[in-house]
């Protein structure tokens, strides 16, 4: 019975997540919030907390995990996890026939204290700025995971009736990634969350105060291991069992050919241990780890003091410091972009940003009038702006500009080939239009005179939006093309005077 | 046997064992040998029957026959009007005036008859900014359509932005679906290749109603246009084409002339409620757009762009497209000439 309406919780929460990743669409999106469940995770709120030293708003939903989980244990990962439902049920295929043989795969290993020490090196990473989380976090990855790799694969079966075609930069890495934690089931049911997962690790962490807790009655207990058959946490039941594994699946409960197991209120501690059996040496070695890993990644060639002519963040995207410090690379902002056009990085913000959002106008331009990727950040990477603000009015408010654009005059018609054009002109979205032309005349093979219009950039108006390289009629690199150079997030990037700041 | 007695080690000697077996027949086949040579033989005709039947003949693709889109246009009956000009402020009453001038919406849709309406969707602006045609201008012709019996009202264009947002912001499609038309998003699988058979252009992909209609109706907005001059009528047909349609702008007025020739359209609605004076064709700015609350209607795309064309200040004769159109029996720029109604204003 138990295990029933965990599995009506696990579906309805699974339904629920793949509802508000459906809606994550411009066509459908409404008021929802549709990063609910990604805000309930504590995880995110530590590490983005730590990181950036304030917590972001939404994220005081994960008090609302937090709390529970201290008094009824780790249930979310058997309860509520869209990533855990999905292990559940491939672990559920991968599993041997067998009760014993189920026991077996179901013993507590010694590999499954390697998710503390992924934890402690996340939180140590997180302490020296650097959000990287969102690689390893359950319902971050699975956001990625279903937003970048299987929901395009779908759509564009399906003639990009839902949302257009998409593609992105190497998504086949986030669908090996993804679909190899998923295919680690067959080597026993559950292997990411009990090995990798950090939600896990942090949840059981907190779990070892829980105040209920499965207990076995010795008395009755004829060591059958049924209980064990199933067990999604690895939490030996037919032993002392172990609160910080235990994902409250009740299927041990329901097990026990002579009902010898109850989840009961603040049990005898002797029935139950909280030890995970890590010495304090190990935790602060691989806290340390994560802290030493920041400095070493940033000393490399990633992100300053060369900065990728390619690392155009969404409109409203905070410092790079920052930035990192709060990106999840859940891949929202990705999904609900109604172009395109913002992909995972691979290189192009360094290694520590991989997989964050940068805009690759070939691709798809951010348009003007649309704020959604700032909506829809969980974490407030991406602020919030309101059409006004992105658009700003010249010359007393500036817009939010993200780069802005070169002529490649090489490969623009106009200027390398004396061929007529003026597309970027045409479809260039800022009032007055950043990209003008004048008239010049110019001397074609046969020396005859030609007057044409020659388009030139005004970086006053240009935002760096970048439809001008999206639909620049050459087809593969643009004879237009926009860099990240005077980008508004960072004085820094400032390429003219006009900004007022050095 | 040797001499000596003992045994000759290369001697046969009785067979041992398994003498009682018949020795094997290879005279014939039987039942499971013979299924065998078939299949086997079935296999190598198959492979090569199928490796010729899949053998590439080289690429003429284009030998495969196109689709064209047919001629649109009505017959005009004897004395009718050529075009209406109606000045208002209520766009939709300007519409209805404006068809009843012509001869009522009758004169153009008959019952039954399968409708695309055209009107330009081409950019993420509201409605005030005049990038797109005024949404009460399409309504009421999705209206007067329906109510002349159509059978069935399409509305599409292929826009520049990103289409939903295009069709949300703009107001049109909610406009054009609670009037009672089909919308039709320009996504992938609403493309088909047809012929174009113009000057420049062979073929291109266009949104499917137009192949499929028996009535096409024009709705362009009143634009200024950096390369052309000015997007009106005639411009308006580059928003049935997909693909890599920003080709076109290396010749943009042959191209335009090209796509015209294409389409030739049942009856043509310019809007001028507003018009885009600069920056076009994207527009932004207010401050660019000037309210004119005139509605123009016709048969002569040419005349209808003539007209629009001093609009925006410009002398028709100095707009290639207008002037190329003419040279290909598309219309006449001299409106005067035709026989034009002018109400209201």
């Amino acid at each position: 019975m138990f295990r029933w309406l965990r599995r009506a919780y696990q579906i309805v929460f699974l339904g629920f997540f793949l509802f508000l990743l459906l809606v994550t669409t411009a066509g459908l999106i409404r008021g929802y919030d549709v990063q609910w469940l990604l805000e309930f995770d504590p995880l995110v709120a530590v590490t983005t907390a730590l990181a950036s030293h304030t917590l972001y708003g939404a994220l005081l939903w994960s008090l609302v995990l937090i709390v529970p989980t201290l008094i009824l244990g780790r249930f979310f990962c058997s309860w509520m996890c869209p990533m855990g439902v999905l292990h559940h049920a491939l672990g559920f295929l991968a599993r041997k026939r067998r009760p014993p043989d189920r026991a077996r795969q179901n013993a507590p290993r010694p590999s499954h204290k390697i998710k503390y020490l992924v934890l402690a090196v996340m939180l140590g990473l997180a302490a020296a700025g650097s959000t990287q989380i969102g690689l390893l976090d359950p319902i971050a990855s699975t956001w990625r995971g279903l937003a970048t790799s299987v929901m395009p694969a779908l759509g564009n079966l399906a003639f990009g009736m839902y949302q257009g075609e998409r593609h992105f930069q190497w998504g086949t890495l986030i669908t090996l990634v993804f679909f190899g934690a998923l295919a680690l089931n067959f080597v026993y049911p559950r292997f990411y969350c009990r090995v990798l997962c950090p939600l896990g690790a942090l949840l059981g962490l907190l779990s070892r105060f829980s105040l209920f807790r499965i207990t076995r009655r010795q008395e009755i207990c004829k060591g059958c291991k049924f209980c064990g058959a199933d067990c999604q946490g690895a939490a030996d039941p037919q032993g002392t069992v172990r609160a910080t594994e235990c994902m409250v699946c009740l299927n041990c409960i329901e097990g026990c050919p002579r009902g010898g197991l109850s989840y009961r209120f603040l049990p005898p501690l002797r029935f139950s241990t909280t030890k995970i059996d890590l010495v304090r040496r190990k935790w602060l070695g691989a806290g340390v780890a994560g802290v030493v890993a920041v400095p070493l990644m940033r000393a490399s060639d990633g992100v300053e003091p060369r900065p990728n002519p390619a690392r155009i963040r969404p409109p409203g995207s905070l410092e790079e410091d920052g930035f990192l410090g709060k990106c999840l690379k859940c891949g929202a902002c990705m999904k609900v972009c109604p172009t395109g056009g913002l992909q995972p990085a691979l290189n192009e913000a360094g290694l520590e940003g991989f997989w964050s959002p940068i805009l690759i106008p070939r691709i798809g331009y951010c348009e003007a009038s649309c704020t959604l990727c700032g909506q829809v950040c969980p974490t407030g990477a991406i602020e919030k702006l309101t059409v006004a603000q992105k658009v700003g009015e010249m010359p007393a408010r500036p817009p939010v500009r993200i780069g802005s654009a070169f002529f490649d005059k090489g490969r623009c018609l106009p200027w390398g080939y004396q061929t007529e054009c003026i597309v970027c002109e045409e479809v260039c979205p800022t009032s007055p239009k950043a990209i003008y032309f004048k008239m010049e005349t110019v001397t074609a093979r046969d020396s005859a005179q030609k007057t044409l219009k020659m388009p030139f950039v005004d970086l006053d108006y240009c935002t760096g939006c970048g439809i001008c390289e999206t639909r620049c009629p050459i087809v593969d690199r643009a004879g237009i093309r926009v860099s990240a150079a005077n980008e508004s997030r960072t004085p820094r990037s400032s390429i003219s005077l006009t900004g007022g700041k050095i | 046997m040797t001499t000596d007695g003992r045994p000759n080690p290369y001697e046969c000697g009785p067979v041992q064992g398994n003498h009682t077996a018949p020795p094997p027949d290879y005279s014939g086949m039987d039942r499971r040998g013979a299924l065998r040579v078939g299949v086997t033989t079935a296999m190598a005709v198959g492979s090569v029957a199928l490796g010729f039947a899949l053998r590439d003949r080289g690429s003429h693709k284009n030998t495969r026959a196109l689709p064209t889109i047919k001629d649109h246009r009505a017959d005009k009956p004897a004395g009718a009007t050529d075009m209406a000009i109606v000045r208002g402020s209520d766009p939709a009453t300007n519409v209805r005036k404006a068809i009843e001038a012509l001869g009522g919406m009758g004169r153009f849709v008959r019952h039954g008859e399968r409708v695309v309406v055209k009107p330009n969707i081409g950019w993420n602006r509201l409605p005030e900014q005049a990038a797109n045609t005024n949404p009460d201008v399409v309504a009421e012709v999705v209206r007067l359509v329906v109510a002349a019996g159509a059978g069935k009202v399409w509305m599409t264009d292929a826009s520049v932005n990103t289409p939903e947002q295009c069709f949300a912001r703009s107001g049109i499609e909610k406009a054009a679906k609670a009037a009672g038309a089909t919308v039709v998003r320009p996504d992938a699988s609403a493309f088909r290749e047809v012929n174009v058979s113009g000057k420049l252009l062979r073929t291109g992909d266009v949104l499917f109603p137009f192949i499929e209609a028996d009535r096409v109706i024009n709705i362009p907005i009143v634009k200024q246009h950096g390369l052309s001059l000015a997007s009106m009528a005639l411009k308006n047909w580059y928003g049935v084409l997909g693909g890599q349609r920003v080709k076109l702008h290396q010749n943009i007025h042959l191209s335009i002339i090209d796509l015209a020739a294409m389409v030739k359209p049942t009856l043509t609605i310019l809007d001028a409620t507003r018009i885009l004076l600069a920056n076009g064709p994207t527009g932004g700015s207010l401050a660019d757009v000037k309210q004119l609350d005139t509605v123009a209607a016709g048969t002569d795309e040419v005349a209808l762009d003539a007209f629009g064309a001093t609009l925006l200040g410009l002398n028709p004769n100095d707009v290639g497209f207008i002037v190329e159109g003419m040279k290909a029996g598309l219309g006449t720029p001299q409106w005067h000439n035709l026989k034009t109604v002018e109400l209201g204003g």
